[in-house]
C-alpha cells in the first residue's frame, strides 16, 4: 500500500504543476470516456441479430434518449470482414494459406529462433485467445489448427536438430515461393476451381495487397536505388526522375490512374483485373520509397568496404552484390517495414479501384438496410484491426532495430 | 548491367508479337456470355437497398436482382453471375471496353449518355429524383425558402450540378458542403451543420432511416432533377439489347397480370391468352431472342415479379410505391404510375 | 615503348562500354513507351474516348462552400484554381503547426516526468497506427460538430462566435488612412533592420549570445503603434459577424471542415515528426550537452544553441518527407467535404466526366508543390548540414 503511495506521489504527484497536469488529464479522459462507455458498454447491443439492434434503437428514439452500439454487425458480418466475398465453399483454400504460413513461421522459429521465436510465441497466444471468443465450434477447430501449425514443426525442428543439411536455405526458397503458392492457392487454376479476384475481398485482400505490393517492389526499389548512384547519367537522371515524381503524387492518384488508365496503354486482348492492377499500382509507388531506404543504407557503407574490395580485384559488379548491398540491404530492414506498415495502411485507398477490401467491404455491410446506422461500430472495429496489425508490426520492427544494431555504432 | 539490357530487350522483342496477336471469340455478347457459362454484371457495392453484400457474402440488392433476372433468362440460373463493382468513374470505360456485359448500377439516363457515348439504355427500372430533407422545426417548406442555407450534398455525377441549377433558377444563394462519404454527410446534417440535405429520394429515405430523430425530419414534396435509372448495355449488339429489355418488361409484365413467383408454377394451366404468351407457352419470343421459350417464366419463378423484387429490396428503405393514397412514379402504370411495358404478343 | 599495352578491344574498352549501355537503356525505355503509346493510340480511337483540355473553360455549374469568391457561372478552371488555393492554406498552416506539435512531443517523450512521458508516447502509438482516414472522422464528427448549434454559439468578446458552423471572428479592412500608416510601416522596418544589424555586431563584438531579432521586432512594433496614434482616424477598420437568417454572415470565417482537416492533420503528422525529433536529439552525443553545461550555459541555451543545431542536421532531412506526406495526405479532405483541390477535381470528374485530363492535373499540382517543399528543404538542409572534412 505505502509502495502504491509512493509511487503516485513520485510519478503524478511530485510538484504542483504535475499535480495540476494530473487533475487535468483525468478530467480529460472522463469527459471524452464516459460517453463512449455509455455507447459503447452500457447501452450497447451484444447478441439477438439486426432484430434486436433495430428494436433497441426503436425503443431509445420512442423515449429519446440516446442509444447504444450495435456490436453483432461485427460477428454476423465477420465472414465479410476476413474474406470478402470470396466463395464459402473454397474457403478452405485461405485457411490452408494461412497454415502454410503458420508452419513455414514454426520451422523458422525452430532455426533462427530469436526474434522469430517470439513472434512464433505471440501469434500461438493471439491465437488461443480467439479460441476464447464466442464463435462456432468449427471455427473453433479451424482457429486451433493454427497454433498446430506453429507449434509441431517447431517441435520437429527441435526433435531433427541441424539433421537436414541447408535447412536454411531451403526456408529462404520457401519463404520466396510461399506468395506465389498463395496466388495460386487463393486464385486457383490448373486442378483448383478459379476463383475470380472479383471475388477476393476483406482482409485477406488487403494483406495480400500489402504483402505482394512489398515483395514486387523491393527488387524494382534496389534496382532504382543503384540507378540513382550509378555513374552512366542517363540511368542516373532517368532513376531520379521516376523517384521524384512518384514520391511527389498522392497515392490515391496512381491508384486512380492504373485502375482507368492501364488498360488504354495495353492490347485490347491483354486484359487485366482491378485487384491486378492495384497491385502494379502499389507496386510502382512502393518502389520509389524502398529506392530511397535503399539509397540511404547505400551511402551508410563507408568508403573503406569498397576500396578493400578492390584492393582485393573484385570488379564493380562483385562488390555491389556481394560487399555493399548486403550491408545496405540489412541497414534498411527496419525502414522497410516502416514502409510496409504505411503500405498496409494505404490499401485502404484501394476503394477508389471498387475492390472490397477490409475498408471498402465495411461500405458494402453499411449498405445492407439491416445495418443502416451501424457505422461507428464498423469503422472502429476495421480502425481496430488495422491497428493490431501495423502495432505490432511497428513493435516487431522496433526490436529489429536493437537486434540489428541499427543507429548504435 | 549492359548484358541485362540486352538480355531484357531482346526477351521484350520476342514477346511483343505473342502479346498482339489474338484468339477467336463469339462475336454476339449472348454467345459469349453463353461460352463463359456466366454473365459478367457490373454493379454498385455500397447503395443502401440496391446493391450491397449480405451476411454470407452474396450481393443482394435491387440492381442485383435485376442482374439475377439477366442470368436466368439466358441460363436459367440466377447464380451464374460475377459481379462486378465498378465506380462511378469507372463503369463506363469498364462497358466500353467489354469487361462486362451489362452495367446495372443506378446510372441515370440522359441525353448526353444516351447519345454521346456509345450506350444504350434499358427501361427505367427505378424513376428516381433529387428532393430535399429539412428539420421540420426549420420552417423551410419550398424550395425558395432554402435562401442562405447551407446544403449537405454527396459527391454524385450530378447532384452538385442539380441544385446549383436549382439555386440559379429560384435566383436564391446557397452554401452546398460537399462530402465524398456519405455518413461524414448524414452525420453533418443530423448534427446540425446544415439546415437541409440533398439527395435522390432512395438516397434520402435510407439517410433518414438512421437520424438520430427520424421523426423530426421531413422531405420536401418538390423534386428538382428526374432520375430515370436503369440497365445500361453497348452499341452494336441490337440482339443483346433486346434481351436485357424484355427481361426488364417482362417482371413488369408479370406484375400487371398479377403473376408472381409463387403461383407461376400453377398458372402454367392458365388459360388466358396473356399469361401464356408471357410463360412462353405460346408464341416463339424466347426462339426470337436467342433464349429458350420459358425464359421469362424462369425469371419470374427464380427472381420474382417487379413488385416482389421492390418489395424485397426498397420497401424496406421507407420507400412505399403508393403513399397515402398517392402514387410514386413506381407504381403500375394503372394505379397511377409510371411502370409500363408494352404488351406481349 | 609506346607499343608495350595492345590496344584495348573495343568490346572492353569502358568507354565505349559506358555509351553503349546507357544508348540500350534509352532504346529500351524508347521501345516501351512506343509499345504503351501505339496501344494508347488504338485504344482511344476504338472506345471514341476524347482527350483534351478545352473542358476546363467550360462552365463549371456549381457552388464552392468556401476560399476565394466562386461562382457557378465560373469556369472548371477557375474551380480548380479555388481548390489549389484551399489546399494551400491547409498544407501551409499545416506544416507550421505540426512541426510546432511534433517539436513539444518529441521534447515530451524525454522528459523527465512520468506522466508527461506516458501522455506523449501513447499519443504517438495511437496516432501512428491508425489510418488517417479514420481520425479525420473522428475529429470532424465527435468534435468539431458537437460544438453548440449556430443560434446558440458561443459569444466571445470581440464578438467571435463560435459554434459548429465554425469560428466567426471580425474581419480588418483598409480604411483610406491605410496607405499612410503604411509608409510609416515601411519606415519603421527599414529602423528596424538597421537596429538589427547594429546589434548583430555589438553581440559578435562582445562575444555573447542575445536575441538580435526581438530588438528589431520591438522597434517594428513600436514604430507601427505610434504611426496608429498620430493619425487622424484608424487605419484599419473592422467587419463584425452577424447572425442571419441561417448562418453568421460576414466577417473571417473558419469552418469546421477546414478546422478538422487541419487538426487531424497536424495532429497526425505531428506524430511522426515528434519520433523523428526524439530520434535527433538522441543522436546528440550526451559529451555535448555535459560540455555546454560545465561552460555555465543555462538549460534552455544548451537546448537554444548546442542540442537543436546539431539534432537538426539528423532531423531536417526526413522532416522534409514528412511534410510532403502532409501536402499529399490533405487530399483526404474529401471525406469531411472540405473543398480543397481533389474534392473539387472529383466534382468536376463526375461532371464532365474528363477523369484521365482531370487526374493528370490533380497529379501535376501535387507535384509542383511537392517539388517546392522539397527544393525548399534541400536548400535548408544544406544551410544546417555539417561541412565534413
Amino acid at each position: 500500500m505505502r509502495l502504491i503511495f509512493r509511487w503516485l506521489r513520485e510519478n503524478l504527484f511530485s510538484t504542483w504543476y504535475n499535480t495540476l497536469l494530473t487533475v487535468l488529464v483525468i478530467w480529460f479522459l472522463w469527459v471524452a470516456f464516459s460517453g463512449l462507455f455509455q455507447w459503447a458498454v452500457r447501452d450497447a447491443v451484444w447478441s439477438g441479430g439486426a432484430a434486436a439492434c433495430q428494436q433497441a434503437r426503436q425503443l431509445a428514439q420512442a423515449e429519446g434518449r440516446s442509444w447504444g452500439a450495435c456490436w453483432t454487425v461485427i460477428p454476423e458480418n465477420l465472414k465479410l470482414f476476413l474474406a470478402g466475398t470470396y466463395p464459402a465453399g473454397e474457403l478452405w483454400r485461405i485457411w490452408v494459406c494461412v497454415y502454410i504460413s503458420a508452419a513455414m513461421l514454426g520451422l523458422s522459429a525452430g532455426v533462427w529462433r530469436g526474434l522469430v521465436r517470439d513472434v512464433v510465441v505471440a501469434l500461438g497466444a493471439a491465437a488461443l485467445v480467439l479460441l476464447v471468443l464466442p464463435f462456432s465450434w468449427t471455427e473453433r477447430l479451424w482457429m486451433f489448427g493454427i497454433v498446430l501449425a506453429l507449434v509441431v514443426p517447431l517441435g520437429l525442428r527441435w526433435v531433427a536438430r541441424s539433421r537436414i543439411p541447408r535447412v536454411r536455405w531451403i526456408l529462404g526458397g520457401g519463404w520466396l515461393a510461399l506468395p506465389i503458392l498463395v496466388v495460386w492457392l487463393i486464385g486457383g487454376g490448373g486442378p483448383l476451381p478459379k476463383v475470380e479476384s472479383t471475388q477476393w475481398g476483406g482482409l485477406m485482400l488487403t494483406v495480400l495487397l500489402a504483402v505482394i505490393g512489398i515483395v514486387a517492389s523491393f527488387p524494382l526499389g534496389v534496382l532504382l536505388a543503384l540507378g540513382r548512384q550509378s555513374t552512366l547519367p542517363i540511368v542516373r537522371w532517368f532513376s531520379i526522375l521516376y523517384i521524384e515524381i512518384v514520391r511527389g503524387v498522392p497515392l490515391i492518384t496512381v491508384i486512380f490512374m492504373a485502375s482507368l488508365m492501364l488498360p488504354l496503354f495495353l492490347p485490347g486482348h491483354l486484359r487485366i483485373d482491378q485487384a491486378l492492377r492495384a497491385m502494379i499500382a502499389f507496386t510502382l509507388f512502393t518502389a520509389a520509397y524502398i529506392a530511397e531506404n535503399v539509397r540511404g543504407g547505400l551511402q551508410s557503407i563507408s568508403r573503406g568496404q569498397i576500396e578493400a574490395a578492390q584492393a582485393l580485384g573484385l570488379s564493380h559488379w562483385l562488390t555491389t552484390l556481394f560487399i555493399v548491398l548486403p550491408q545496405a540491404l540489412r541497414a534498411v530492414i527496419p525502414a522497410n517495414v516502416g514502409q510496409f506498415i504505411s503500405l498496409f495502411k494505404d490499401t485502404s485507398l484501394v476503394f477508389v479501384a471498387a475492390l472490397l477490401d477490409l475498408f471498402n467491404i465495411g461500405r458494402s455491410i453499411l449498405a445492407n438496410p439491416q445495418w443502416l446506422g451501424t457505422d461507428r461500430e464498423v469503422l472502429l472495429f476495421v480502425a481496430f484491426v488495422y491497428w493490431v496489425f501495423t502495432y505490432a508490426m511497428a513493435h516487431l520492427s522496433r526490436r529489429l532495430e536493437t537486434i540489428l544494431g541499427v543507429g548504435e555504432r | 548491367m549492359r548484358k541485362k539490357i540486352l538480355a531484357v530487350s531482346l526477351v521484350i522483342l520476342l514477346v511483343l508479337p505473342l502479346l498482339s496477336s489474338s484468339q477467336g471469340q463469339p462475336a454476339t455478347t449472348l454467345g459469349k456470355v453463353q461460352a463463359r457459362g456466366k454473365l459478367i454484371c457490373g454493379v454498385n457495392n455500397a447503395v443502401p437497398g440496391f446493391g450491397f453484400v449480405d451476411p454470407q457474402g452474396n450481393y443482394s440488392g435491387f440492381d442485383i436482382d435485376y442482374c439475377k433476372a439477366l442470368a436466368t433468362a439466358i441460363f436459367n440460373d440466377p447464380n451464374k453471375v460475377e459481379y462486378r463493382p465498378v465506380t462511378a468513374a469507372s463503369r463506363f470505360p469498364a462497358l466500353q471496353s467489354g469487361e462486362i456485359d451489362v452495367l446495372i448500377r443506378n446510372t441515370t439516363w440522359t441525353i448526353d449518355r444516351d447519345v454521346g457515348l456509345p450506350f444504350n439504355f434499358a427501361p427505367t427500372t427505378f424513376y428516381d429524383g433529387q428532393g430535399f430533407m429539412v428539420r421540420k422545426t426549420s420552417r423551410i417548406n419550398t424550395l425558395k425558402d432554402l435562401n442562405g442555407a447551407t446544403i449537405c450534398v454527396l459527391q454524385g455525377t450530378t447532384t452538385e450540378q442539380n441544385l446549383a441549377d436549382m439555386a440559379r433558377r429560384l435566383g436564391i444563394t446557397i452554401k452546398p458542403l460537399v462530402f465524398s462519404d456519405v455518413n461524414a454527410r448524414d452525420k453533418a446534417y443530423d448534427e446540425g451543420r446544415c439546415d437541409a440535405m440533398t439527395a435522390d429520394a432512395s438516397g434520402l429515405a435510407a439517410a433518414r432511416i438512421k437520424l438520430s430523430k427520424p421523426d423530426d425530419h421531413k422531405i420536401l414534396p418538390e423534386l428538382i432533377s428526374k432520375e430515370p435509372l436503369g440497365p445500361v448495355v453497348r452499341h452494336g449488339d441490337d440482339q443483346w439489347f433486346d434481351i436485357v429489355k424484355w427481361t426488364v418488361f417482362c417482371t413488369m409484365e408479370a406484375e400487371e397480370l398479377e403473376v408472381s413467383s409463387k403461383n407461376v408454377a400453377q398458372l402454367k394451366t392458365s388459360q388466358d391468352p396473356r399469361i401464356r404468351r408471357l410463360l412462353g407457352l405460346e408464341g416463339d419470343f424466347g426462339k426470337k431472342l436467342g433464349l429458350d421459350n420459358a425464359w421469362c417464366a424462369n425469371v419470374i419463378e427464380k427472381v420474382g415479379n417487379y413488385g416482389e423484387i421492390y418489395d424485397r429490396n426498397v420497401k424496406p428503405l421507407g420507400l412505399e410505391r403508393i403513399a397515402d393514397g398517392k402514387p410514386s412514379p413506381n407504381a403500375l402504370w394503372n394505379d397511377g404510375g409510371l411502370i409500363y411495358a408494352p404488351p406481349f404478343r | 615503348m609506346s607499343t608495350v599495352f595492345a590496344r584495348i578491344p573495343l568490346w572492353r574498352d569502358v568507354r565505349v562500354l559506358r555509351i553503349g549501355a546507357q544508348v540500350l537503356f534509352v532504346l529500351f525505355i524508347v521501345l516501351i513507351a512506343n509499345w504503351f503509346y501505339t496501344n494508347l493510340q488504338i485504344n482511344l480511337e476504338r472506345t471514341g474516348i476524347r482527350f483534351g483540355f478545352d473542358f476546363l473553360w467550360t462552365t463549371a455549374g456549381f457552388g464552392i462552400s468556401e476560399g476565394l469568391p466562386f461562382e457557378p457561372t465560373d469556369s472548371y478552371g477557375y474551380a480548380f484554381w479555388v481548390g489549389i488555393v484551399n489546399t494551400l492554406r491547409v498544407i501551409g498552416l499545416g506544416i507550421l503547426l505540426a512541426t510546432l506539435l511534433g517539436l513539444i512531443a518529441g521534447i515530451a517523450r524525454l522528459s523527465s516526468n512520468w506522466l508527461v512521458r506516458q501522455i506523449a508516447s501513447v499519443y504517438i502509438e495511437t496516432i501512428r497506427n491508425t489510418p488517417l482516414v479514420v481520425q479525420l472522422f473522428f475529429w470532424y464528427t465527435a468534435i468539431f460538430l458537437k460544438l453548440p448549434r449556430v443560434d446558440e454559439s458561443i459569444v466571445l468578446p470581440g464578438p467571435i462566435y463560435l459554434s459548429q458552423r465554425g469560428l466567426a471572428l471580425p474581419k480588418p479592412y483598409a480604411t483610406e488612412t491605410f496607405s499612410l500608416w503604411g509608409y510609416g510601416l515601411l519606415v519603421s522596418l527599414l529602423v528596424a533592420l538597421a537596429v538589427y544589424v547594429g546589434r548583430r555586431i555589438y553581440l559578435e563584438r562582445a562575444q555573447r549570445p542575445g536575441f538580435a531579432g526581438l530588438w528589431a521586432f520591438g522597434v517594428f512594433v513600436l514604430g507601427a503603434f505610434v504611426g496608429w496614434l498620430v493619425l487622424p482616424g484608424a487605419p484599419i477598420a473592422w467587419e463584425m459577424p452577424t447572425l442571419g437568417r441561417f448562418n453568421l454572415e460576414g466577417g473571417w470565417q473558419l469552418s469546421p471542415e477546414f478546422a478538422a482537416l487541419l487538426a487531424g492533420l497536424v495532429v497526425y503528422t505531428g506524430a511522426f515528426i515528434a519520433e523523428i525529433v526524439r530520434g535527433g536529439i538522441l543522436a546528440v552525443p550526451k559529451g555535448q550537452t555535459e560540455a555546454a553545461r560545465a561552460l555555465g550555459l543555462r538549460p534552455l541555451q544548451v537546448l537554444r544553441l548546442v542540442v537543436i543545431p546539431q539534432a537538426l542536421r539528423v532531423i531536417v532531412p526526413p522532416l522534409t518527407s514528412q511534410y510532403l506526406n502532409l501536402a499529399k495526405n490533405s487530399s483526404l479532405a474529401v471525406a469531411i467535404g472540405y473543398p480543397d483541390l481533389f474534392n473539387v477535381a472529383n466534382t468536376i470528374i463526375n461532371q464532365s466526366g474528363r477523369a484521365i485530363e482531370m487526374v493528370l492535373l490533380i497529379m501535376i499540382s501535387y507535384l509542383t508543390m511537392s517539388l517546392l517543399t522539397s527544393a525548399f528543404m534541400n536548400w535548408y538542409n544544406r544551410r544546417v548540414r555539417l561541412i565534413e572534412r
